[in-house]
């Protein structure tokens, strides 16, 4: 499972979903890999706008001493949230330069861009557990798959 | 905007017009439907441009290219005439390049001497350039329709190539030659239609709560949208559980699918859940569609109930202290087993429903199967909720059933009028048994008696109903698909 998911999931116990403590959960004696694929700009681009970004980041440092040590290291420390100009290299210049289309410029992807893409879509979670920051319940992850079903008590 | 026409499939055919919206949808084309006729294969619809008509055409399943119209008429005295009058001015640009004229008779057949003729009779337009039957810079084709009673054509087309359909998927997709499947897999034809009608595209983000083998899912991921999917079942993501296919073994998995089509890259990845006990963040009503939502488009074949009665998290009984204990014990040993019990169809619908308005963005669609009996007398009830318009409602007719496709547009909270959200507040049936819970899975076992019952009585074989397109369209959504 990438760990974009996590900017989407919360506690699935009903009283936690009114708790900020719920979300993000957070990954534990996990096992993380990178798998590595093409960026795809368009799609970062319309997501920027919906990340939650606070909650992005407490997942990127909790998982930074990875990503540092995986080649090229990435540095998942955005200091602040980025705009989509900040995705393509240029910025705002050349996003203009493409609106007004004389050649269809071809966006290159910016540093941000890269690290996010990193973060986000090459980055899974294979085995371990999402923990609730509200009731403290674990949810498995088995073969990158984790596991919401509630036990009775708790549904 | 010129005119062009649509060589459609003779099949599918309430889920056709509803597609070629979608695709303009998608497109962001305007598309306007000049004839749309159930019984036929032959659509006109008027498009801006050329590149517009390939835009659209070019993800189809329900049909096979578009042509520019360059004449019509009920016989070829009339067709010629049209042919005249529209098209005489392209004529020119034309006149010197490989071109080819070929015949699509639809309900009827002519031989090589009455085809030549035909194409013969065209020579008017002057075409001086070399004929070649492949790799033509130009294609014209003939379009003849039969009615089957008459033996000439009652109606004609001649129109110019534009653009092939994106048909090929089916084949591409096809579940005969898919790595790993179950036995409520969708087949890939409808699976990419459904994609098609919740608009998936490059840059989008979709979501399938019931993402059995993952069809759904790999359906929205070859429109170019990132996917992801979930499932009460683990083992059918996971792939532990076995396969339909006989004599599968070793490693078989929704991700070992997203792999056989180089569709890796737009897998987000799945997560076992049950959707009235989601763990996706719900925006905490509805104020805000915009900061809320996240998902572009959600696709789903919710469970019928037919062959498991549909299930849920929870028990049947209230649990008392001392089982709630034992649960909080138990549950981290590797073979516990959370409880499940019954649910109502109706109501999981509204939950779908619910869900998708709380996770949609703004104008993003739900689209969603449900099955109806066949049945006159069962109430044909389309869920429906104040935040969701209804864009679409297809059928699929079977013998003894038939479902539909509805398909649905999160509404922007300007549109929802004021206090419309208060009045969703339901009652559902209540019971232990699946069969109180559901009245579809009710009707359908009791279909199939019936059914065994006359194929047992000599001289009564006859059940089968013909398959009607139309059939279970109510009033207004009928009127609907036939003006959009
Ligand atoms: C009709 S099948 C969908 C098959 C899927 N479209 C495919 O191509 O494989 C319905 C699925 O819903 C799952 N399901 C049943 N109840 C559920 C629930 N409460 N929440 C989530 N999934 C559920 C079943 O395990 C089953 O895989
Ligand atoms: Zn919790």
């Amino acid at each position: 499972m990438k760990l974009l998911t996590l900017n989407f999931l919360t506690c699935a116990v009903k009283t936690c979903k009114s708790s900020p403590a719920a979300f993000p959960l957070h990954p534990r004696d996990a096992t993380l890999q990178v798998v590595e694929t093409e960026l795809n700009l368009a799609f970062l681009k319309n997501m920027l706008p919906r990340l939650m970004w606070d909650e992005l980041r407490v997942v990127a440092d909790e998982v930074c001493g990875f990503l540092l040590s995986f080649p090229p290291p990435c540095f998942p420390c955005f200091p602040f949230p980025p705009t989509r100009s900040d995705l393509v290299v240029g910025g705002e210049a050349g996003a203009a330069a493409t609106a007004e289309g004389e050649e269809e410029v071809e966006e290159v992807p910016s540093q941000t861009a890269q690290d996010l893409h990193r973060v986000l879509l090459e980055t899974t979670v294979h085995e371990g557990k999402l923990v609730c920051g509200n009731c403290g319940h674990e949810y498995k992850v088995m073969e990158g798959v984790p596991n919401f079903l509630l036990p009775g008590h708790l549904v | 905007m010129p005119d062009y026409i649509v060589r459609l499939v003779h099949m599918h055919e309430s889920f056709r017009q509803a597609e070629l919206q979608a695709l303009a949808d998608v497109a962001e084309v305007p598309i306007e439907f000049v004839k749309y006729e159930q019984e036929s294969p032959f659509c006109i619809v008027r498009l801006p441009s050329d590149a517009s008509a390939k835009a659209v055409i070019s993800r189809s399943l329900l049909s096979q290219g578009i042509y520019e119209l360059w004449g019509q008429g009920a016989t070829y005295d009339a067709l010629h005439e049209s042919v005249k009058d529209i098209s005489s001015a392209k004529w020119a640009r034309y006149e010197s390049v490989p071109f080819r004229f070929t015949l699509d008779c639809f309900r009827g057949t002519r031989d090589n001497a009455q085809q030549c003729e035909i194409i013969e009779s065209f020579s008017y337009m002057g075409f001086k350039g070399p004929i070649r039957m492949r790799d033509a810079e130009a294609s014209f084709k003939i379009f003849e329709e039969y009615n089957g009673k008459t033996t000439g054509p009652v109606y004609m087309y001649l129109g110019r190539f534009v653009a092939a359909s994106g048909r090929d998927a089916k084949t591409t997709y096809d579940l005969k030659k898919r790595h790993y499947i179950s036995t409520t897999s969708m087949d890939a034809e409808l699976a990419l239609v459904t994609a098609n009608m919740a608009l998936a595209a490059p840059g989008k983000l979709f979501y399938d709560p019931f993402m059995g083998t993952g069809g759904f899912p790999i359906a929205c991921a070859h429109f170019g949208a990132v996917v992801c999917g979930s499932d009460i079942d683990g083992r059918s993501i996971r792939g532990t559980g076995g396969s339909a296919r006989r004599g599968q073994t070793g490693k078989f998995d929704v991700q070992g699918n997203f792999k056989q089509y180089g569709l890796g890259a737009k897998y987000l990845g799945a997560f076992v859940s049950d959707l009235t006990n989601t763990p996706f963040r719900l925006s905490q009503h509805s104020i805000s569609a915009s900061r809320g939502g996240y998902l572009d488009g959600i696709v789903c074949d919710p469970p019928y109930g037919i062959r498991e009665g549909l299930k849920v998290l929870g028990s049947r009984d209230i649990l008392n202290e001392q089982e709630r204990a034992t649960h909080g014990d138990r549950y981290k040993d590797p073979g516990y087993i959370p409880p499940k019990k019954p649910y109502s169809f109706t109501a999981i619908q509204d939950d779908i429903l619910a869900f998708a308005v709380s996770t949609l963005v703004e104008n993003g669609r739900l689209s969603m199967w449900m099955p109806t009996a066949n049945d006159e007398d069962v109430e044909l009830t389309i869920p429906t909720h104040p935040c969701l318009e209804i864009v679409s409602v297809c059928v699929q007719a079977f013998n003894k059933w038939s479902r539909r496709l509805l398909t649905y547009r999160r509404r922007a909270e300007s549109e929802v009028p004021e206090g419309a959200l208060e009045a969703v507040k339901k009652e559902y049936e209540k019971g232990v048994r699946a069969d109180e819970l559901n009245n579809f899975r009710k009707k359908y076992f009791e279909g199939f008696k019936e059914f065994e019952r006359l194929r047992q009585e000599p001289g009564a074989g006859n059940a089968n109903h013909k398959a009607d397109g139309s059939k279970g369209v109510s009033g207004p959504w009928r009127e609907k698909s036939g003006t959009n």
